[in-house]
């Protein structure tokens, strides 16, 4: 076990959770807003966001998938011992985490069932950066229109299109978030999609 | 107060209620069932606001408890006062102060504003439940968007009494899917609910359940073309602050029947009178 | 004029003041210790714990003087304390087949390995005011006799032995727990079981009663009710084995129910299941008539629309906490809402007044 296992989670848990749950709130109710998440000092390859938002939301009691390259020592190790979350795979995961490549594809995690939609996975991405520019969002919790840089767009449609099942989505960079849930209305495009189609 | 944890609730429970919360911003009008804890207050008197309170406050938080749309009856305070002890937040009666507001059968008339979180005690979340007691068959319903049992409820009110005899807890349908029960806020404020730049969050404590609305949510009142919504109230301006576009409680005042009518909103009636605003039974003439 | 309501604080306080002052009472009369009511009041501290979930019998006494004797509101004392507890672990299932029994009986089966043990039962007392408890009479003591050596053996498991009786196989899925999660329709036996022990007493009883005046009847025998202690152990993964961590008096019922046979099931005895904390036998009786009745799905019975027959019906009213606060909810102000309707039923009575003077007219 290193040493930075034990330390990097928040200096007060009730307090830190508190303050960085009411980002993910923020974001999850206006998508397309950009809000700082404090509070976490993880190991690499997991971002300061990514850490405070498994702290606030995971324990013994959800399954979290570790994509690509996230799937690492020094990750498990400083999950298990700050959340006790149990690994698994994507198919059976509460939450996933990972770089947006390693995420995919999209369709191997739960959508939740028509008469348990909130049973589905949330899904954690790291982002290389976070704008709010790029796609255009539109749907409950924006006023008229957001626009917020996503790593992709017809997956994002795609996802919409099984409201009101689906994955929802918590985008972070450094330390910023910003939420994608499945109600929102994704058109447009941006210039990482545009980069990954034309890679494929 | 260092007996118990941060407002009260331990965190693994906090998280639970919190990832709850997420799933019901993320399927507006969808209720989340979630695993409510046995409150140091009865089930029935807001444990399901409380806990929702409990796992969204933060120390910087400004806290105003509603019950019936007034700061000071005794269970709006007994709940500010349960979070002013465990929780360490300031409170305040005042709307546009407030960053969380509970509250119980209202929505305050001050339009909110965003940044602040409306967290709503509801007895029964489940729309269709007098409709059908079961739960294993309103799931059903949900799920398959079965509302036809809910329209021919109220259309049987239209044609035995000329209109829709449903006057609080109004039913309403979420982005055209779900059909929501707002709790028992009386209609005049269900036009309140979409639109709205707060974030407004449902508990249900006994039921098991939470829900929610993100910010401009569409939400709309069922109806019928030939028999459209209508918000109403009594139709009078308030005795105290005049004001004529205001819920309005009914008082009795004397042995003889006298009546009076006065805001339900209590923060709004003091607020106006402040500001030089009398109604005809406080000294001023008949209305603002 | 009238003037807002204010001072709800001030009054709250107060109520709480007078409250401390009535639990009290005269305090000319000696005040009553946990010690006391633990020791006297047992019966009332083992309901308590059976329907608070928490097996602490000074905590159920205190609860009970705090209440000043409202089990409902003990309960709600307890349940509101348990939340707070961290969870360390699981404890290993008891075995009550090793129990320590001060009573054991069997209405099957008139003598059998183990025998027959009385126990400390009100059953054969006659109900007649005993004064001399008035006057402050010592209590006699007991005679007291060795306890036979060995297990108890469970009567089902004679009746196993022959196949006459439904298999109960041994199962080591955890089952679930409706204090951490929410109650789901439909509900499997373990979870039906564990809303059944910490449901309230008079509506269990109730619910078992109206089975036997035929509301989803299912000809319920007695087949073992036995009372005593057993050891609670748990595994210490550190230790790499289950060390005893203490000591629960239990209450046991098996039913034997007599079981024509159905289109999935030959004829045979099936079987009720009650267990719950402390001596509540009259809970444990009850229990194990209203699990019988909600099992009649797995057994391919008819449903004949007993309200004991429906797991949804009984679930979700058994909790008292629950039926407590919804109940007394009704008191505090909906002036609101009473208000909406206020102002509904004046406009439907001018509706109707103006129909009738038209018909009138007409």
């Amino acid at each position: 076990m290193q040493a930075n296992t034990l330390s990097g989670g928040f200096v007060d848990p009730a307090i830190g959770s508190a303050h960085a749950f009411r980002s993910v709130m923020e974001a999850m109710a206006r998508p397309g807003t950009i809000q700082n998440i404090e509070g976490a000092a993880p190991p690499a390859p997991l971002s300061p966001a990514m850490g405070a938002v498994l702290l606030t939301l995971c324990d013994t009691e959800t399954p979290v998938y570790l994509a690509g390259d996230l799937d690492c020592k020094a990750v498990r190790e400083w999950l298990s011992f700050h959340t006790g979350a149990p690994f698994v795979g994507p198919a059976h995961c509460m939450f996933a985490v990972g770089a947006w490549d390693a995420l995919a594809p999209l369709t191997v995690y739960p959508i939740g069932t028509s008469e348990y939609p909130d049973r589905s996975a949330t899904l954690i991405v790291k982002c290389s950066e976070l704008a709010a520019s790029g796609a255009t969002l539109t749907g409950p919790g924006i006023k008229d229109k957001a626009t917020l840089s996503l790593p992709d767009v017809d997956a994002f449609q795609a996802n919409r299109s099984l409201f009101p099942l689906g994955l929802d989505f918590i985008l972070t960079s450094g330390d910023r978030i910003a939420a994608l849930p499945r109600s929102t209305d994704v058109s447009g495009s941006s210039s990482e999609a545009a980069a990954h189609k034309g890679a494929s | 107060m260092t007996e118990y944890n941060f407002a009260y609730l331990d965190e693994q429970t906090k998280r639970m209620i919190r990832r709850a919360i997420l799933k019901g911003l993320a399927i507006p009008g969808y209720q989340v069932p979630f695993a409510s804890r046995e409150m140091p207050m009865p089930y029935g008197w807001g444990t399901g606001g409380v806990q929702v309170s409990a796992a969204v406050l933060t120390p910087e938080d400004t806290f105003k408890v509603i019950d019936q749309g007034a700061d000071d009856t005794t269970n709006a305070v007994s709940i500010r006062s349960f979070f002013q002890r465990t929780a360490g937040v300031a409170t305040t009666t005042s709307t546009s102060d407030a960053t969380v507001i509970q509250t119980r059968h209202r929505i305050p008339e001050e339009p909110l504003h965003e940044g602040q979180i409306l967290v709503y005690q509801v007895p029964i979340p489940e729309p269709l439940r007098f409709l059908e007691p079961r739960e294993s068959e309103t799931r059903k319903m949900h799920s398959l968007e079965e509302y036809g049992l809910m329209h021919v409820k109220l259309y049987e009110d239209i044609s035995r009494h000329g209109h829709i005899a449903t006057s609080y807890a109004y039913p309403v349908k979420v982005e055209g899917r779900y059909v929501m029960d707002p709790s028992p806020i009386p209609k005049f404020d269900n036009p309140k609910l979409g639109d709205m730049a707060a974030i407004q969050l449902f508990g249900a404590g006994r039921e098991q359940r939470i829900y929610a609305l993100p910010p401009y949510t569409k939400v709309v009142s069922l109806d019928f073309e030939d028999h459209p919504f209508e918000a109403s109230k009594a139709d009078h301006p308030c005795g105290m602050c005049g004001a004529t576009d205001s819920y309005l409680d009914e008082v009795i005042i004397d042995d003889a029947g006298g009546r009076m009518f006065v805001c339900s909103d209590t923060d709004y009636c003091e607020a106006r009178q402040a500001a030089g605003h009398m109604g005809k039974d406080n000294g001023g003439k008949d209305a603002a | 004029m009238y003037v807002a309501v204010k001072g709800g604080e001030r009054a709250i306080e107060n109520a709480h003041a007078w409250i401390a002052e009535e639990r009290r009472g005269d305090t000319d009369i000696a005040e009553l210790s946990i010690a006391q009511i633990r020791e006297q009041l047992s019966l009332a501290v083992n309901r308590v714990m059976a329907e608070g979930s928490l097996y602490d019998p000074d905590l159920a006494a205190l609860a009970i003087k705090q209440a000043r004797g409202d089990l409902i509101e003990a309960i709600f004392l307890i349940r509101a304390y348990r939340t707070t507890l961290p969870r360390f672990g699981a404890s290993e299932p008891v075995d009550t087949g090793a129990m320590a029994c001060d009573r054991r009986i069997s209405a099957t089966f008139k003598d059998l390995p183990g025998g027959q043990v009385l126990g400390p039962t009100f059953d054969y007392t006659h109900r007649l005011l005993d004064f001399k408890l008035a006057a402050d009479g010592e209590a006699l003591e007991a005679p007291s006799r060795e306890a036979a050596p060995g297990d108890v053996p469970h009567v089902t498991d004679f009746l196993n032995r022959e196949g006459l009786i439904e298999e109960a196989p041994h199962d080591d899925t955890p089952p679930p727990d409706l204090t951490r999660e929410p109650l789901e329709i439909p509900a499997e036996r373990a979870l039906r079981l564990q809303a059944l022990t910490r449901a309230d007493e008079g509506f269990t009883l109730g619910l078992a009663y109206s089975t036997q005046r035929g509301y989803g009847r299912n000809h319920a025998f007695v087949g073992e009710l036995r009372i005593g202690s057993v050891p609670v152990e748990m595994d210490i993964p550190e230790l790499g084995f289950s060390v005893e961590i203490g000591e629960v008096t239990l209450t046991e019922c098996e039913t034997v129910n007599q079981f024509k046979g159905s289109k999935i099931e030959p004829p045979q005895f099936t079987r009720g299941y009650g267990l719950v904390f402390g001596q509540t036998e009259r809970k444990a009786i009850s229990m194990a008539l209203v699990d019988r009745a909600l099992r009649w799905e797995e057994l391919g019975e008819d449903n004949v629309g007993a309200p004991a027959q429906d797991a949804e019906f009984v679930l979700y009213h058994a909790d008292n906490i629950q039926a407590t606060g919804f109940l007394e909810h009704i008191k505090l102000p909906h002036y609101v809402d009473f208000q909406s309707e206020l102002e509904l039923v004046r406009k439907l009575r001018r509706k109707a007044g103006a129909q009738q003077v038209q018909e009138a007219a007409e």
